[in-house]
């Protein structure tokens, strides 16, 4: 296993900006703190020398350990910390945080490496290295101690952010050796702890953010208070693909506190005002004529709901599929079968509706561009940045600020970035630029509209011989990341399905994904694939099981027979749900999903009143992320995933109208509320390195199985399977 | 021109009267922690207290308040801490945070005017208020710790960055 910090090559890893690396290598370093430059609360502020690029040590003791990931609830602020924590042998309760900078990584070769934060790979893709790093530290402060006081290192233990002279008992203080340690050379090469002997890793530790977030700090982008500033609101054409018609700016260059009215890219309208809500109120008083002739999709496809999905369907039956995963003969399998089940199932299109709307802050000048943002990728929104002013790199600052909610919006699309600077651009002053909710669901790139055919056959016996999927939906990779396309095809649409991360044991097996792109935004959105997919497989396996009359969870173990890790996640949710002992009233669903090198299951209780209202009474929760870094915040993830995905497999659902999306705001795209929050109960089932060398991630996977536990609890209760989403499409009164 | 307290000062508008009490508070009077979700009441993130009442910022016109007293999340403890905020903080109630004050200054109209809440008092008082990270266990078990008094005597905890950084707003 690789301990470098490095863009890794690994399918699901590469982010598609490694090209980036070796465009500014050469340059030279840029300043931090540039002149007339507010860093954002969280970020590196270095007074004293590095002991190694991850470690900051002050002399009264004060850690300060760097972040390279950003934190957007899922406690990577906390969880990365810990990991250089566990080797450096530091007094936790003198840790503090602190975020690099993107423009620092480029400029000095990336020491910090990869700073995406997205596929739940903070921890998975930077444990190794992070440990070394505070090995590396730990080892330098030693060395140091050891040299003063002219004895050998071996003699010296380390503990608390102290150096211990073991035979003597002298001890020295990391602060008074820190600004000398950090002139040593880095030791290459030094062991690791053996997961036994942790003491850190595995502790259910407060997090670092918790008081500055209780406090109202102003800790987020859309917070930014600079000199001079202005704030914008803008408009994009309604309909996907229009632009703008015409537009008279003097209709409000009058009203108070306005003070532009800037076109953007041809599609979107910003006023530029004192204050944000002169800004909106100017919007709105303008009379913007948008031309939507444009707003076709290709080959005069209309983009509207309906449409859409009969194209989508009609995908099933088209021969120009990817196949990514075929064993045995599928087709002689279905030929001989003595039974065949076949269902088709949907998934609508999803927004991410983060709780803080698309904002950043941009402040453009001759020698180059300052942008505050809430961005999952600090070097993607640089590059942004850069490409769209046609600038140097090496110009650009970009300050990370926490985001208001991430899930995969803020991550590789950056359109919000490039909007800022373009309106920025415009301006002789720092520009704040929001959107509003209603501009923010209307203008995201959603979770795509999936449609899926199944086809299972059983032989004589009951066994299941095979089992061939079709999917079909737009391509994420292909609207957004083409270097993940293999051969042009985007096996990542068929997550879920795939042989690392469908372990089911069928015989015949064929899973292949048809490619229809539209005009149609399509993004990453928390769990990504394994969502739809995930909903698509748990929900024909129960149709499967009572095909065959079996119990859903024995009928699963059945298939997981070969696969240990999965069958114990399995069946420790259902010996936890008391799974089959359920009160009258009271029906359960069960599900399993593996993702990002984790395993999650989940069984709901649910019932449905005579009204036809379901209501979900608790979801249990097993988990094996492999290593556990902090209980408490796996625990935590686990309750907010269920959370993001119940409310969308209940309600969430974004339709479109001749280009224009129908929904809003939270009336018309509703989210999960606290009256609809059911307890959760989280057992964590680690299994370290038992069945692979793989730290699981935390912050997706426990989204993707709580649709089907959802809807396979409903066809536990009605008898009648859910083949589409969301729920609240379904009558549920009893027939 | 309209007059009104906020947080103990006085202070005086003559601005358009329709701007929402939300973009005074954040774009004027520089309080960015009641922070905008929706801008038409349907999230809660910019509740604030109006005569002690729970109200949505960005749903009330300054010109309308016209001698009220506002409370925000930075006046909610004055000089100390609340006991909510103690709570949130001892049961790590944020994930990413954003949407926290207005849960926090929700609870706090709650347990004004019912200081033992029930679990459907809560879940009609706090309804309102989104939390898309889905904290609402953990909000529900620290409105419940306050109520019942417990919270003091709840362990800080694990870790010594709670007792480096919990200090008095200033």
């Amino acid at each position: 296993m690789s301990t470098q910090p490095q863009t890794l090559g690994r399918r699901g890893f590469a982010f598609g900006i490694s090209a980036l690396a070796g465009l500014v290598a050469a340059l030279p370093p840029m300043p931090s703190q540039a002149a007339g430059s507010t860093p954002s609360p969280n970020e590196s502020k270095q007074q004293h020398p590095e002991v190694t690029v991850w470690v900051v040590i002050e002399p009264d003791d004060t850690t300060i350990i760097r972040v390279a990931r950003s934190e957007m609830g899922q406690g990577s602020m906390t969880a990365l910390p810990m990991l250089v924590a566990e080797e450096l042998e530091c007094d936790w309760a003198l840790v503090r945080a602190e975020y690099v900078l993107a423009s620092d990584n480029l400029a000095r070769g990336r020491p910090w490496g990869d700073m995406v934060t997205a596929a739940s790979l903070a921890i998975r893709a930077s444990h190794a290295y992070l440990r070394k790093a505070g090995a590396q530290a730990r080892t330098m402060l030693i060395d140091e101690a050891a040299a003063r006081w002219g004895v050998g290192a071996d003699a010296c233990v380390a503990k608390n952010s102290v150096v211990t002279h073991i035979p003597t008992g002298r001890t020295l203080r990391y602060g008074a050796l820190a600004q000398a340690a950090s002139a040593r050379a880095i030791p290459p090469n030094v062991p690791l702890k053996r997961p036994q002997d942790w003491q850190v890793i595995g502790r259910p530790l407060a997090r670092l953010d918790t008081v500055e977030k209780v406090t109202a700090r102003p800790i987020y982008a859309s917070d930014v208070r600079l000199p001079g500033m202005l704030h914008a609101a803008v408009a994009a054409c309604p309909a996907r693909g229009g632009r703008i018609g015409h537009f008279d700016a003097q209709q409000v260059l009058a009203m108070p506190g306005v003070r532009q009215v800037v076109a953007v890219d041809n599609n979107a309208v910003a006023v530029v005002a004192a204050s944000w809500w002169q800004a909106k109120k100017a919007l709105d008083a303008l009379s913007i004529v948008w031309d939507e002739s444009s707003a076709d999709g290709s080959a005069g496809l209309e983009l509207s709901t309906e449409p859409l999905a009969r194209m989508f369907r009609a995908g099933l039956d088209a021969s120009d599929v990817a196949i990514g995963r075929r064993r045995g003969d599928i087709d002689a399998a279905l030929a001989t079968a003595a039974t065949l089940v076949q269902a088709d199932y949907e998934a609508p299109y999803l927004a991410h509706a983060t709780m803080e709307p698309q904002t950043c802050t941009a402040h453009v000048t001759a020698q180059g561009a300052q942008v505050w943002a809430p961005t999952q990728n600090g070097e993607g929104t640089l590059l942004v940045v850069a490409q769209t002013l046609g600038i140097d790199p090496s110009r650009v600052v970009v300050h990370k600020h926490h985001l208001g909610g991430g899930f995969g919006r803020r991550g590789l699309a950056q359109d919000w970035a490039r909007q800022a600077v373009l309106i920025a651009r415009e301006v002789d002053a720092p520009v704040k630029m929001i959107w509003s909710r209603e501009e923010d669901v209307r203008h995201d790139l959603y979770r795509p509209f999936c449609v899926a055919r199944h086809t299972a056959g059983f032989d004589r016996a009951g066994r299941l011989i095979g089992w061939k999927t079709r999917l079909c939906g737009s391509s994420i990779s292909d609207a957004l990341a083409r270097d993940r396309l293999k051969n042009g095809e985007d096996h990542e649409m068929m997550s879920g399905f795939l042989e690392e991360d469908m372990v089911y044991d069928v015989p015949n097996i064929e899973v292949g994904y048809v490619m229809r792109n539209t005009a149609v935004p399509v993004c990453f959105w928390r769990g990504v694939n394994h969502t739809q997919n995930g909903y698509f497989r748990e929900a024909f396996v129960d149709e499967m099981a009572r095909a065959r009359g079996q119990d859903p969870y024995l009928f699963r173990r059945d298939l997981l027979a070969h696969s240990p890790r999965s069958l114990a996640v399995l069946d420790e949710v259902a010996r936890r749900a008391n799974w089959g002992r359920q009160h009258a009233g009271v029906h359960q669903g069960i599900a399993i999903v593996e993702s990002y090198e984790s395993v999650c299951a989940h069984v709901i209780d649910l019932s449905i009143d005579a009204a036809g209202q379901p209501t979900v009474h608790r979801v249990v929760c097993a988990i094996d992320s492999g290593y556990v870094v902090n209980p408490a915040i796996v625990t935590a993830q686990m309750q907010g995933a269920v959370a993001f995905g119940l409310g969308a497999a209940l309600d969430g659902e974004i339709t479109l109208h001749k280009g224009r999306v129908q929904q809003s705001n939270f009336h018309d795209y509703p989210v999960l509320r606290m009256n609809q929050m059911p307890p959760v109960e989280t057992y964590l089932v680690p299994s370290a390195d038992r069945y692979s060398a793989k730290w699981g991630g935390i912050g997706e996977p426990g989204v993707p199985p709580i649709a089907p536990a959802l809807a396979n609890a409903v066809f536990a209760a009605t008898g009648r399977p859910v083949r589409s989403l969301p729920l609240s499409r379904h009558p549920l009164a009893p027939t | 021109m309209t007059e009104l307290t906020v947080n103990g000062t006085r202070h005086r508008f003559d601005g358009d009267p329709l701007t929402p009490l939300l973009w005074y508070l954040r774009d004027e009077l520089a309080l960015s922690g009641t922070r905008f979700g929706c801008g038409a009441g349907l999230c809660g993130c910019c509740t604030v207290h109006i005569d002690g009442a729970a109200a949505r910022a960005c749903s009330v016109a300054v010109g309308d308040i016209d001698g009220k007293v506002v409370t925000t999340i930075e006046g909610l403890g004055g000089t100390v801490l609340h006991p909510l905020q103690k709570a949130w903080i001892q049961l790590d109630v944020p994930q990413c945070g954003y949407c926290q004050s207005g849960q926090i200054m929700q609870a706090a109209a709650l347990l004004a005017g019912n200081p033992a809440p029930t679990d459907p008092d809560i879940d009609d008082a706090m309804s309102g208020n989104i939390c898309r990270c889905g904290t609402y266990p953990r909000i529900r078990a620290a409105i419940k710790a306050v109520a019942s008094g417990s919270h003091a005597g709840l362990a800080p905890p694990p870790g010594g960055q709670l007792a480096a950084t919990a200090k008095p707003v200033p």
